[in-house]
């Protein structure tokens, strides 16, 4: 890669051996992908949680710290593992919250501002159109890529840390424009109507895509999507696909960059409402017992928190609710006393945390949950690798199989 | 058969191991069981497999952010691959090999590495000049 002055004093530990070894990493992966050089970010969101970092990672952070780390740019969160404020009722340990709590002290050591949500677009600030970050949650990722118009490639928690402490990320993938072309086309042949529908959609999208490399434009979305239900959209086209850019004519900023001729040299994908039949009955049938129903991944917007609070009056649930949102939402929902309308039937609102991020095979086999219940599209395609027997429906049928104790 | 495979120049250092290969993806947070360090995702080609030590050759990365601490949480504890083969990896995984100083090559120019190596074989996995070679 070539590197300016300031590159090579960063690379030579002039700017201290945090900074030395932040570029260097970077360093090696734009090698990997063949970056030319380094283009700077305005601000960086960092994947963090800490079943993720694990007791290694904490030392590694610790040892950053020691050498005097401090974050060049604005650098925020995502969810946290534990809700240090709940976090034994739900079967997580001390050893747990003491890796939380040694994350959250190394990472404000750095300046690292702790937002602990994956919703910043929705609550934080948007990026804007061009701006080049470096965020690391694959919904945010694709989210700031396709509806903003940012550019991001998915930075994993070390590479985000990275550019926070040189404020530049290697020129590679999406910060390129040849790379943002589309690749493939799907026609939509169905309205989604609920944000499953919207979750399913984009998994069917992520499937057939398949690859970090490929760019889906997507045709057939004849009305505007709100932001929530394109949230679910990209969070679950990332998580089956890895997908971290899409184009959606009429929607999104980019589509109008490529003409009826170009799309034309692209097979048509046609999705089906049969084929989001299809892939919705994986995911459980009516009748099947429940031992728990979540909504979250991504974290709940004030919308749908006001939605899940309607939907809780005067209900009284035979399986646990459990409902995960950021610390911006819960404060606003907290005042507006949507908290304590979903809570007075037994519902448990998580703060700063996302369910599947949360140890989640641990508090499965502490609980006895198997069969999980959700809205999102996301956390069932995750979950069944942690031990899960996962089941899929609407926000307002997740609510009423909770009172059930089985699938509605 | 060939017995020198040409990729694209990878991370880590040089290795040598037995294959573990399936036509399948590979997402460290969505297919795994970390702590007993098998396959655990039912759907999964490699479902009840170990990885440990193996050289590990699989199509794509898939899903989200996390495999990145995860690889190095997996290689503090020596209960990773020796080595990761893909066709084509996305950012996160390339970004974990480089903190874990993990080995990792993709983009082989003989075609698709899930179909050239066969579970049980011996290679040598040289990432600086992007060349495998069968034992």
């Amino acid at each position: 890669m070539e590197l300016n002055k300031e590159e090579k004093a960063m690379a030579s530990g002039e700017l201290g051996e945090a900074v030395k070894w932040a570029i260097n990493h970077q360093i090696k992966v734009g090698n990997f992908f063949d970056a030319k050089n380094f283009v700077s970010v305005s601000n960086v969101h960092m994947m963090i949680d800490p079943e993720s970092v694990g007791i290694d990672g904490v030392l590694f952070l610790e040892n950053l710290v020691g050498m005097g780390a401090k974050v060049k740019i604005p650098m925020i969160t995502d969810p946290r593992g534990v809700d240090l404020n709940y976090y034994t009722p739900l079967g997580q340990t001390e050893e747990m919250a003491n890796i939380e709590r040694r994350t959250i002290k190394a990472c404000t050591s750095m300046g690292i501002l702790m937002t602990n949500t994956c919703v910043n677009y929705q609550t934080i600030m948007a990026p804007i159109f061009g701006e080049h970050v470096a965020y690391g949650d694959t919904g945010v990722v694709i989210y700031s890529n396709s509806v903003c118009g940012a550019r991001s490639n998915y930075e994993g928690g070390p590479s985000a840390l990275a550019a926070g402490l040189t404020g530049r990320t290697p020129r590679y993938g999406l910060h390129l424009e040849e790379k943002r072309i589309p690749t493939k086309k799907f026609l939509v042949k169905f309205k989604p109507e609920e944000l499953t529908d919207w979750g399913l959609l984009g998994a069917l999208i992520g499937k057939i895509s398949g690859s970090y490399w490929e760019v889906p434009i997507i045709e057939g979305i004849n009305h505007n999507p709100k932001s929530d239900e394109l949230k679910h959209f990209g969070a679950s086209m990332a998580s089956y696909g890895s997908i971290p850019l899409f184009h959606m004519i009429g929607t999104t900023p980019e589509a109008k960059n490529y003409s009826s001729k170009f799309l034309n040299r692209l097979d048509d994908h046609i999705i089906t409402l049969d084929d989001i039949i299809s892939l919705k009955s994986q995911f459980g049938k009516k009748g099947d017992k429940i031992d728990v129903v979540v909504f979250a991944a991504p974290q709940l917007s004030i919308f749908e928190m006001q939605k899940v609070a309607e939907l809780c009056i005067d209900k009284s649930f035979k399986v646990p609710v459990i409902i995960c949102t950021s610390p911006q939402v819960y404060s606003d929902a907290s005042r507006m006393k949507l908290i304590d309308q979903i809570e007075k039937t037994g519902a448990k609102v998580l703060e700063g945390t996302c369910f599947y991020n949360q140890y989640a095979r641990e508090i499965g086999l502490a609980n006895g949950w198997k069969r999980l219940m959700s809205n999102s599209a996301k956390i069932v395609n995750i979950l069944g690798g942690y031990g899960y027997e996962p089941s899929l429906s609407s926000m307002e049928n997740c609510i009423a199989s909770a009172v059930a104790g089985e699938i509605v | 058969m060939k017995t020198l495979l040409k990729c694209h120049i990878g991370i880590g250092k040089k290795v040598q191991g037995e294959v573990l290969s399936a036509n399948d993806n590979f997402s460290a947070r969505y297919d795994l069981d970390r702590l007993k360090g098998i396959f655990s995702r039912p759907q999964h080609k490699l479902v009840g497999k170990s990885y440990v030590d193996k050289i590990l050759v699989l199509n794509e990365s898939k899903g989200g952010v996390a495999s990145a601490w995860m690889l190095y949480e997996m290689c503090a504890r020596k209960m990773a691959p020796k080595a990761i083969l893909f066709n084509k990896a996305n950012t996160i995984l390339a970004q974990g090999a480089s903190l874990a100083n993990l080995t990792i090559c993709d983009r082989f120019i003989d075609g698709d590495i899930t179909s050239l190596l066969s579970s049980g074989q011996r290679v040598t996995v040289d990432p600086m000049n992007g060349l495998v070679s069968i034992l």
